[in-house]
């Protein structure tokens, strides 16, 4: 078979492999080799072991951060999946606006994710509309920085995530809601399966490859969390919304800790490598079952 | 055509996403009032509608240091553009070649391709940086179309490949008994046969090119060649508090997106569908 492809195609697939070679996987290499270093950019580096590691786990910001990433990703999984979920069975049929609906609920996952904080980062402004808004009802009490504050920033940036992606999950599970029969729905309403029982037996596990789907996305998706952070807190107050990437930001190019940012970076990428490990499992397993 | 009947139920279901959808859109709402007011009203009165509508503040986000807003715009269409070109030229013919060869070496390439779909950027920015440094390749649109296109192949190829094996033969194989040579067979048979993936790629990549803050920030921050993102991020550091004047720079960042939105919704919607079912 492999004679049948004419060799000027085996040429022209040159580029695109060597863009593989040379922007990912030898530079993750040689990243992952500079972890190692005490390196800052520019000439000579010591080799020093694991001390980078050993100063990411003394340090309580780095911990902090670690943290932090694994928070983001979790919250960002189970909190965007259930508003997603539920706007796909909200939206999925009857709604005589459903399509300007579902629009409308998509529309920020395409925008400039720094664009948007900027917007949120006013509503939760301490004289912002937030604050505004409970004072109008007699709420005073409730009324905080929410942004500033160590308890509430990290709920405040966990926000503004669900905000743009919970559309994301929605168009997933619209898609895997299109996979099930109609017949398969209409039987069961015939033979008097109340509307409860149909979605915990039909609709919730045909939706399996959808929820796999969207959780990987979103996992990945708050491991990664950055340009929102950068806008609303910079990784304050007090490091409370500090994670990996913000991290890899500031020692690398803020203080020109290179080395020490190439460490950092691998416990992300073990981090993401991990759990897309686990998805693919998942994945296997379901082709099993089938 | 059905005929339709609320319910009691269904009417009050709908009525209820509407209303939600309406809360969901206050963050777009202050947008376009905020950024037309002067900074008193601004901060007293948020939500209603401009008195006086203050264009002044496009005007000066426009002319935000050290790159304007609207220059940085022409950067980042550059940049986008460009890259998405690549990909899908280059991408699809790695892809090509990946799907119709069948040989270990290309199955071991096909996986390598989506490794590098998910290594965060974060793991090889530093080291790319440091080359292209030395390069003189820093703080140039090329250099950061580079990067974007080498972060960008690994998705690009995948989506290409998982399309392309299940395209038939026969079409190719019909095409080369007419004697066509083998570019024009490719340009001619199978790129319109993958056109569904072509959209994809040109709306996942694009959308991430355009809006992506972080490789801009490390290669262009600071510079004349900067994309929206890092101009927005250093208008709105030095605009602190001054939120008619961050809300007019993020409308001008977002308008590109939100028209392409309007004119294209149910291609883009389409297309992340596709990517996902890859």
């Amino acid at each position: 078979m492999s004679e049948r492809l004419h060799p000027v195609f085996r040429a022209l697939a040159l580029p695109g492999i060597l863009a593989l070679v040379a922007f990912t996987l030898v530079p993750v290499v040689t990243g992952g080799l500079y972890a190692f270093t005490d390196w800052r950019g520019l000439g000579d580096f010591n080799w020093i072991g694991l001390d980078n590691f050993r100063e990411i786990f003394d340090d309580p910001t780095t911990r902090g951060a670690l943290w932090h990433t694994l928070v983001f990703g979790f919250a960002l999984v189970v909190i965007t999946n259930l508003v997603g979920l539920g706007l796909a069975l909200g939206l999925n049929r009857t709604l005589k606006t459903r399509n300007l609906l579902r629009a409308v609920f998509f529309l920020p996952v395409i925008l400039s994710p720094l664009a948007v904080s900027y917007l949120w980062k006013y509503i939760l402004d301490p004289q912002g509309l937030a604050n505004q808004f409970l004072g109008e009802i007699g709420l005073e009490s409730w009324q905080r920085a929410w942004l500033g504050d160590p308890n509430w920033a990290l709920l405040a940036v966990l926000l503004v995530l669900v905000w743009q992606q919970s559309g994301l999950t929605m168009v997933i599970y619209l898609a895997g809601l299109q996979t099930i029969p109609d017949d398969l729905l209409e039987a069961s309403e015939v033979d008097g399966a109340s509307t409860w029982m149909r979605l915990r037996r039909i609709t919730l596990p045909m939706l399996r490859p959808a929820f796999i789907i969207a959780s990987t996305l979103t996992l990945i998706f708050g491991l990664r969390v950055f340009d929102q952070i950068l806008a609303l807190t910079d990784g304050g107050p007090v490091g409370a919304t500090e994670t990996l990437a913000t991290q890899v930001w500031k020692q690398s190019f803020a203080n020109g800790r290179f080395g020490y940012g190439a460490a950092l970076s691998i416990l992300l990428t073990l981090m993401i490598g991990a759990f897309a490990l686990l998805q693919l499992t998942l994945l296997r397993r379901r082709e099993h079952d089938a | 055509m059905t005929l339709f009947r609320y319910t009691r139920w269904s009417l009050a279901r709908e009525l209820a996403f509407i209303a939600g959808a309406l809360v969901f859109c206050i963050p777009l709402y202050l947008l376009a009032v905020i950024s037309l007011k002067g900074p008193n009203e601004a901060l007293v009165s948020p939500l209603s509608l401009p008195s006086d509508p203050e264009f002044d503040n496009y005007s000066l986000a426009a002319e935000s240091q050290p790159v304007g807003m609207l220059s940085a715009m022409v950067n980042s269409a550059i940049i986008t553009f460009a890259t998405v070109a690549l990909l899908i030229v280059f991408g699809s013919l790695c892809a090509y070649a990946i799907a119709r060869h069948r040989s270990r070496l290309s199955t071991a390439l096909y996986y390598l391709f989506v490794i590098g779909i998910i290594l965060p950027h974060q793991a090889a920015i530093l080291p790319l940086f440091s080359a292209l440094h030395d390069l003189g390749l820093t703080g140039s649109h090329i250099g950061v179309i580079l990067v974007y296109f080498g972060f960008m192949m690994p998705l690009t190829v995948f989506l290409y490949a998982g399309f392309m094996r299940g395209v038939p033969r026969e079409y190719e194989e019909a095409a080369e008994v007419d004697g066509a040579s083998p570019m024009r067979m490719y340009w001619r048979v199978v790129f319109p046969l993958v056109r569904p993936v072509t959209w994809t790629v040109a709306i996942l990549t694009g959308l991430f090119v355009w809006n992506d803050l972080f490789v801009s920030l490390v290669f262009l921050s600071g510079t004349q060649d900067a994309t929206l993102p890092v101009a927005l991020y250093s208008f709105a550091e030095v605009s602190l508090g001054q939120w008619q004047l961050v809300f007019a720079a993020v409308g001008i960042a977002i308008l590109p997106a939100l028209l392409f939105y309007l004119a294209a919704q149910r291609r883009i919607v389409a297309g992340f569908a596709g990517g996902i079912k890859g």
